[in-house]
């Protein structure tokens, strides 16, 4: 009777979410008008570094609607904490890392263009812009540092006294002997130079913030668009030092995407909160895109230099890599630990590799911070693995596919020599399943046809992996993390039966409020209509970390699993007494408990009610009540991983590319939902794909940034997709108890390989930089031309 | 945005006596790009002098041997026109292919002309097709009207009515977009008519929309794709940006141009 009204794990129900977001009921923390809020503008600095000789507000605070006007003085006078980096990462030579001080707002010195400078609040917005304008700064303008490359040159202009030759740490990871050993057995030695582009997140909807103090109870309120919020408590109370974290609730209401950017303890909301009491208004501000361009932290942003060694027969020996990763001008909340423990701890890739070593050079530089998104460290990891792998298929003249299938990793658990301890997969079946479904085997003719009517077709595949589940917190804790990484849930069975679930994870696009329901449904046997999601209220939900890293699958859901085990062995023990019968005699199957072997039984509501009522059990032996909590912390990272197949045409007249292909074979485990991985998929290519051929972040040689807009900076458009084809392969998880492993962030990190080595098998040529504009493109089948006429 | 007056009036003489009386006047067609502006605060105009609520600026009639558009046709309108997509389809097509439908529903023709954004597409059309810009004080061809990058012969208290379009035997149009902006890196309108041939770039000329004249002269030879080979096109006059070099936007022209013959001779 009961399993038609129970959504299962694996069924692809419609998101319960989106009735409210599509019929514009969704609550955004910009929706929100607080009594008597004042609005935040942030004077920013339009030079990309200078000492700030002197700052007059004056004339600005006697501009109409001024409610207050604030600045690193301020800040300074008050003992506001500096904002920090939470992730401890050595250099080689054993000292920390060199953390150049962040504060809200300037002390003296700009280090990017759109640095805090200070903070208007007035009445209006428009009043605010008004005063921020009648600033006087006088800015004694120092040279620029922009370029990654450049940051570590000699004659290089300093960000941060601390930190000599403008490098945050030099830190490395793999046996470097043992490497140079592999490489004197080598048969072949290919080098690949590249640049992974820097990347804005452009969430739909920008960052906000409303601070709000009480005085009656000396508490502080802050509505955000964040990721984690309580992570922002954390960090605002015990570092920042605004308030202890009892007298400090901070919640973030809807949120339009984060792709890792909402994850950071910003700045502004830092201000709005601190403002908030010192105005004794709540103070409101939200980005415009401008902003968001200017100041939202970016992603990737490295360069690198690579060896890969491979014997004879076409298997690697071994793998040397050098990154210079671009910081911005300060540490951002996870800026450290994105190059370097989430990105060469994946150079392994699918494959046995003996020997690896990396080495990372972490710079400053007069730009924004950059900091995590979507993929975080793995993308530049899958971007060099996958284009050297390939590299080295070609210059053996060996098919891509056989070289990688030659190369996989076919045991399990398989420890590589950069930490993870991959767990289990099966990459030779999804590289099967995805040249099935490409038919990878009928390239060459389509090639042919392609060329015929004058258009350069290539192919490529990518085969990812990622670790994503994060993250077990003595493992992270040994690498230098501030926190922990496990998750909480709460399960509140109410009195009627249906069910509160209170999550640590905060969904900001990801689908929670339905796969958690479904998590509910299918064990308790409700229907998925009973079940509640609650998240990202430090007042209403317990103590959480948040959703990033594609965690809240394998991590949050483990917990909420947990916590349904203890609300299953309550509930039967009350069974047990309303049923006259033994504990260890009560079954829970489809929402009902039973006597086994009788057909005596009752309906889980019943059950929920009686807990409540409270009359027919020994409260002296049993509470009452029906709510039960978990902390769930991982026993190792899931190992996410698939085959991407990406097929390309290119247009010669032009240099414009088709996508007219795209394959993707992923193996995440257990699937909750195939309809929402599927669009979690969709999104993560279609961001892939923007870092392949569209999107980079600019900076001139004076640290303007040139692309701070939409008519500069190039969003993937639904033109520049083809109609994906997705398939799954499904190996289990087995370090949680639901077998998932996550899904969020594949898309992203195994696309841009899977269309450059498309693109260089089209055009016959290495050296295609991302974002592959149709301008580099054209620029060079040019040079190529020029260079076959020249040989004829 | 900063704070500024609003007028509508309802009659041009009365926009026109605004534009004189009021200080720093900035007349609001579509508002495709000026609201953007003000809104970002790059422009501070003392009052915005609407034309919405004048009557009969947005008709589309033929006139003569010609078509007459108001200056405030809505591109959709102009694409979707039966009257435009039978006298000069190609016409019809560039407004289909102006920015979004967003912003087709709003942004107008004259509004796109006065502007005379270097990358817009209306100043191509005009330009080759040889129409008469009509304006609240004189009639100006199109040759004397766009003068320079955002610039036009139009006077402070000049207002554009309406372009007459003479009809061409043949025409097309086609441009390469900028992937981030939409805008024409290149865009070539090219047009057979009763004054010979006429091939008009929008997107790459560093002085705006401009005139190829030696693609008109290989073309007034020998109407046909083939006669733009290796017609020449000096790089020193075109735009170089993130988007594209100058060689490479030259090169571009001279692909669209044969993508506009096909287009022409279809």
């Amino acid at each position: 009777m009961t399993a038609s009204i129970v959504t299962p794990i694996g069924a692809s129900v419609r998101r319960k979410e989106d009735h409210r977001f599509i019929t514009g009921k969704g609550r955004y923390t910009d929706d929100m008008a607080r009594p008597g809020q004042a609005h935040a503008y942030f004077l920013r600095s339009p030079v990309a570094h200078a000492n700030i000789r002197s700052l007059d507000t004056s004339a600005a605070a006697a501009m109409p609607g001024v409610v207050g006007i604030l600045t690193g003085a301020d800040l300074a006078a008050d003992g506001v904490g500096d904002l920090i980096c939470g992730w401890m990462i050595h250099s080689v030579d054993g000292t920390p890392m060199r953390m150049g001080s962040h504060p809200a707002l300037a002390k003296g010195k700009v280090r990017y263009v759109g640095d805090h400078v200070a903070v208007v609040i007035a009445e209006t917005l428009n009043q605010a812009k008004d005063a921020a304008a009648a600033i006087v700064v006088d800015y004694d303008v120092l040279p620029a540092v922009a370029e990654t490359g450049r940051a570590r040159a000699a004659d290089a202009p300093q960000l941060h006294e601390v930190a000599p030759g403008n490098t945050a740490f030099s830190w490395e990871l793999g046996d470097a002997a043992a490497t140079d050993a592999a490489f004197a057995q080598a048969a072949h030695v290919i080098p690949l130079d590249l640049v992974n582009n820097r990347l804005a997140p452009n969430p739909i909807e920008p960052r906000a913030a409303i601070g709000e103090y009480d005085s009656g109870d000396d508490a502080f309120t802050l509505w955000t668009t964040s990721q984690n919020p309580h992570l922002a408590r954390l960090v605002l109370s015990a570092f920042v030092g605004l308030a202890p974290e009892h007298k400090l609730r901070v919640i973030a209401p809807d949120v339009g995407g984060g792709f890792g950017s909402k994850i950071f303890i910003y700045a502004e909301e830092t201000v709005c909160t601190w403002a908030a009491k010192k105005v004794g208004r709540p103070v409101k501000w939200t980005s415009d895109r401008s902003e968001a361009f200017l100041s939202d932290a970016h992603g990737r942003d490295h360069i690198t230099r690579a060896e890969l060694a491979v014997n004879g027969e076409g298997k690697i020996l071994g793998f040397r890599v050098k990154t210079t990763a671009n910081m911005g001008a300060y540490l951002s909340t996870f800026a450290s630990a994105i190059p370097t423990y989430l990105y060469a701890t994946l150079l392994s890739g699918q494959y046995d590799i003996p020997a690896i070593h990396c080495h990372v050079d972490a710079v400053y530089t007069n730009t924004a911070p950059v900091d995590a998104y979507r993929g975080a460290g793995r993308p530049e990891a899958t971007f060099l693995v996958e284009r050297i792998v390939e590299i080295a298929a070609r210059t053996l003249g060996m098919d891509g596919a056989e070289f990688r299938r030659r190369n996989f990793i076919t045991s399990f658990p398989h420890q590589t020599p950069v930490i993870m301890a991959y767990d289990a997969g099966d990459y030779a079946a999804s590289l099967d399943k995805a040249l099935a479904m490409a038919d990878y085997a009928g390239f060459p003719a389509r090639k042919a046809a392609a060329a015929a009517k004058g258009k350069l077709r290539g192919i490529g595949l990518s085969n990812y992996i990622e670790a994503c589940g994060i993250a077990p917190s003595a493992a992270v804790g040994s690498l230098g993390a501030g926190v922990g990484l496990w998750e909480s849930a709460e399960v509140r069975v109410n009195p009627t039966g249906n069910v509160e679930v209170l999550t640590g994870s905060h969904s900001h696009g990801q689908g929670h409020e339905t796969t958690f329901a479904q998590l509910v449904s299918s064990r308790l046997g409700i229907p998925i209509d009973q079940v509640s999601i609650v998240h990202g209220d430090t007042d209403k939900v317990q103590f959480g970390m948040g959703t990033y890293g594609s965690r809240s699958g394998a991590v949050g859901m483990s917990a909420i699993f947990k916590a349904l085990d203890k609300v299953e062995a309550k509930a039967k023990k009350i069974a047990a007494h309303m049923l006259e019968a033994s504990e260890g005699d009560i079954e829970f199957k489809d929402g009902r408990f039973t006597v086994a072997g009788t057909d005596r039984g009752l309906a889980f509501a019943e059950v929920a009610l009686n807990a409540y009522v409270a009359h027919k059990f020994p409260t002296s032996e049993i509470e009452p009540g029906l709510k039960e909590g978990a902390f769930y912390d991982p026993t190792n990272f899931t190992f996410p991983a698939g085959c991407h197949v990406c097929e390309v045409e290119v247009d010669p007249d032009t240099g414009e590319t088709q996508i007219v292909q795209f394959v993707a074979v992923d193996d995440f485990g257990v699937v909750i939902n195939p309809m929402i991985v599927e669009g979690q998929v969709h999104g993560g290519i279609a961001q892939g794909v923007g870092q392949a051929l569209l999107e980079a972040v600019h900076y001139d040689g004076d640290g303007q940034l040139v692309t701070g807009s939409f008519m500069d900076y190039t969003m993937p458009r639904a033109e520049n997709l083809p109609s994906f084809k997705v398939g799954l392969t499904e190996t289990r998880c087995p370090s949680n108890p639901l077998g998932i492993k996550g899904c969020g962030e594949a898309g992203a990190i195994a696309a841009p390989p899977a269309v450059i080595n498309a693109l260089t098998d089209a055009l016959g040529t290495e050296d295609i930089p991302m974002p592959a504009t149709p301008a580099r493109l054209w620029q060079i089948i040019q040079a190529r031309r020029a260079v076959a006429q020249a040989a004829e | 945005m900063y704070a500024f007056d609003y007028e509508r009036p309802s009659a041009v003489d009365a926009a026109v006596a605004l534009l004189r009386s009021v200080e720093e006047p900035k007349v609001l067609a579509g508002g495709q790009t000026l609201l953007p502006t003000l809104k970002q605060r790059l422009a501070q105009p003392g009052t915005l002098v609407d034309l919405a609520r004048i009557p009969g600026l947005s008709a589309i009639e033929r006139r003569g041997e010609g078509l007459s558009i108001g200056a405030m046709a809505r591109h959709a309108a102009v694409a979707t026109s039966p009257l435009v997509r039978e006298a000069i389809p190609a016409l019809a097509e560039l407004a289909g292919m102006i920015g979004d439908p967003a912003v087709r529903n709003r942004g107008t023709l004259g509004g796109s002309i006065a502007n005379n954004d270097p990358t817009a597409d209306y100043p191509a059309a005009c330009l080759a097709l040889g129409a008469t810009i009509i304006t609240s004080a004189r009639q100006l061809a199109a040759d004397d009207f766009f003068t320079g990058l955002f610039e036009t012969a139009l006077a402070e208290d000049e207002l554009v009515l309406a372009v007459e379009f003479p009809l061409p035997a043949r025409a097309g149009y086609a441009k390469f977009r900028n992937p981030a902006s939409r805008y024409a890196m290149a865009g070539v309108f090219i047009a057979q008519g009763a004054d010979g041939i006429r091939v008009a770039v929008t997107g790459a000329g560093q002085g705006g929309v401009f005139r190829w004249t030696a693609a008109e002269e290989a073309l007034a030879a020998d109407f046909r794709v083939e006669s733009l080979a290796d017609i020449a096109l000096d790089a020193d006059d075109i735009m170089s940006d993130l988007h594209g070099s100058a060689d490479y936007r030259t090169h571009l022209v001279k692909i669209m141009a044969k993508h506009a013959m096909v287009a022409a001779l279809r």
